[in-house]
């Protein structure tokens, strides 16, 4: 099951993401992972939250924002872990757009979002290798 | 079949229109002579007399009047009539500084009226039409001048004002508006407004609109067209000249015919003054010919056009005068090329993005550095870096084509490039080259 990522355009100065992240808990919404890909005149950021629609309640007004499905593995805290997921990806010839991680739920593992071009493809093969999708 | 409001001088032979301008010319500055000392002046210290004019291929020899001028001998010092022989005032908004206030006798109003009404007549204006007008009224020429020849072609008027876009839509649906007066940007709201409430562009009655007022681009002409579902109409005039009217566009859509009746037009090079062939680009410069209470002679506009003769397909014989391209006084001198801000509007128009942008142009290591915001659609941002940079790669490629000199882009969100009630600050220019 794909999992929804909002991406936030901001340009690059003060404040910009200050004021996202007020609107976010001004409305009780969790970000669950973030991660910022920054250039020298703007960034995206990319977030995992509670609830999406809301989130995007709050922000459509002002900003420009993008969902995209991504891909949530949870994957053990221990090495190799990660290269198993990969070795995964790599055999269904998937291609990595981005990826990050985020501490789960589960004590010892992580969350690993990968933004790919072949969704269902990763997904079938990373339940094949035995890996938790979320 | 092209109608005409007054066919005989609109399509009139060069000469016809010719031996009327040099009539009128000699007339009209001896007038001036007599009645406006501040003119007088200006004559008197060129040492040129009314009797050295007697053709208006004399009139270069005549001293220019600009918005300085104005400025300076306002409110009264070009009145040429007494004050009890005017019916009217309008006004500049006095945006560049000082206001403009010019007089206008009953014979002014109605020349002027005329001159709309040839508009009104080559956008495929009748009797029978319903001519909505949403320029302002009041000081602003644009309203009360369009109404004038609106009655003149016998149009049933809407007196709209601008403004109150629920009324406009109600009053255009409902008492089925066939011709649509405004300036270019408020057709574009209009049309946006009318799509936003669920109408397609045909079920509307409209069928021609005239703008202007403001500068706009050919590409923004296809964009209203569309919205609308009509044909759009360009016309041109200044306060100073009396109001819209002076120029307006036929049926060609290539070109907005110069009412050469009342008005003498000349290219003139912005920097020296010299008289320019024809074809060439340069400072646009008008003589009303017979204006009586407010005439001013070789008032220099600062628009930027070329005028041509070429015979139009509509039959008129009225020179030519294409869109203004900017003016004078906001071209841009970037690394040595001129740039306007017009092209760069166009660029964004052709490239699938809003017009909404600021330019800053700054000074790094003797080389001047042009940066252009631009406000994102958000339907084409995505969530990847590298997708948002070849989009504003790609259009710094399209403006290095059309200016000739490349600039950095920058997407900006939507709404953050500051916006007035008035006038948007386009330009921001860092350089200090005058310390």
């Amino acid at each position: 099951m794909a999992i929804t990522q909002l991406s936030i355009f901001l340009e690059n100065k003060p404040g910009q993401l200050h004021e996202v992240v007020k609107r976010l808990s001004e409305a009780g919404v969790n970000i669950r992972a973030m991660t910022i890909a920054e250039v020298r005149d703007f960034g995206i950021l990319r977030i995992i939250v509670s609830d999406v629609e809301k989130a995007k309640a709050v922000l459509e007004d002002d900003h420009i924002i993008t969902t995209t499905e991504v891909v949530s593995a949870i994957m053990e805290d221990k090495a190799g872990a990660l290269y198993d997921i990969l070795q995964a990806l790599e055999s269904a010839n998937v291609n990595i757009e981005y990826m990050y991680a985020y501490t789960g739920e589960v004590t010892g593992s992580a969350n690993v979002v990968f933004r790919v071009d072949d969704i269902e493809g990763a997904e079938a093969k990373l339940k094949e290798a035995g890996v938790e999708v979320l | 079949m092209t109608h005409y409001y007054q066919k005989d001088i609109e399509t009139a032979s060069r000469e016809e229109i010719l031996k009327i301008q040099n009539e009128k010319i000699r007339k009209q500055v001896k007038h001036v002579y007599e009645h406006v000392p501040y003119y007088r002046n200006l004559m008197d210290e060129k040492g040129v007399k009314p009797e050295d004019i007697q053709s208006v291929d004399d009139i270069k020899k005549l001293p220019f009047l600009s918005k300085a001028d104005l400025r300076e001998s306002y409110p009264y010092g070009l009145l040429a009539v007494p004050l009890n022989d005017c019916v009217r005032i309008h006004s500049t908004s006095g945006t560049t500084g000082k206001r403009v206030v010019a007089f206008y006798t009953q014979h002014d109003i109605d020349l002027w009226e005329d001159c709309v009404a040839r508009a009104i007549v080559a956008a495929g204006g009748t009797e029978e039409d319903v001519v909505q007008v949403c320029y302002g009224y009041g000081l602003f020429t644009g309203g009360s001048g369009i109404h004038g020849g609106s009655h003149k072609v016998g149009c049933l008027t809407l007196p709209m004002s601008s403004g109150n876009t629920d009324r406009q839509i109600q009053f255009m649906m409902d008492l089925n508006s066939t011709i649509i007066c405004c300036t270019p940007s408020y057709a574009a709201f209009i049309g946006e407004s009318l799509a936003e409430r669920g109408y397609k562009p045909d079920d509307n009655k409209l069928k021609a609109g005239i703008f202007g007022a403001e500068p706009w681009t050919e590409e923004m002409r296809q964009s209203i067209e569309k919205s609308l579902g009509i044909k759009a109409y360009d016309i041109y005039g200044l306060t100073e000249t009396s109001g819209p009217g002076v120029a307006f566009e036929c049926e060609a859509q290539n070109g907005m015919h110069i009412n050469e009746d009342h008005f003498y037009a000349e290219i003139i090079d912005p920097d020296t003054g010299e008289v320019l062939p024809e074809g060439s680009k340069g400072e646009l410069v008008f003589t009303a010919l017979d204006k009586e209470a407010f005439p001013l002679l070789r008032y220099r506009t600062r628009d930027i056009c070329v005028l041509t003769r070429e015979k139009c397909s509509c039959g008129r014989t009225f020179v030519k005068m294409c869109k203004p391209m900017g003016r004078s006084d906001d071209m841009l001198i970037i690394r040595g090329v001129n740039v306007f801000p017009s092209q760069i509007e166009t660029v964004l128009l052709n490239e699938g993005y809003t017009p909404n942008y600021q330019i800053e142009i700054g000074r790094k290591n003797n080389t001047d550095t042009l940066d252009i915001y631009v406000e994102a659609d958000p339907s084409r941002i995505s969530d990847k870096v590298a997708d948002i940079q070849d989009m504003e790669a790609g259009l710094a490629s399209a403006m290095r084509t059309m200016l000739g000199i490349g600039p950095k882009i920058h997407l900006v969100p939507p709404k953050t490039i500051t916006r007035s009630e008035g006038k948007a600050v386009r330009v921001i220019d860092n350089r200090k080259l005058h310390d």
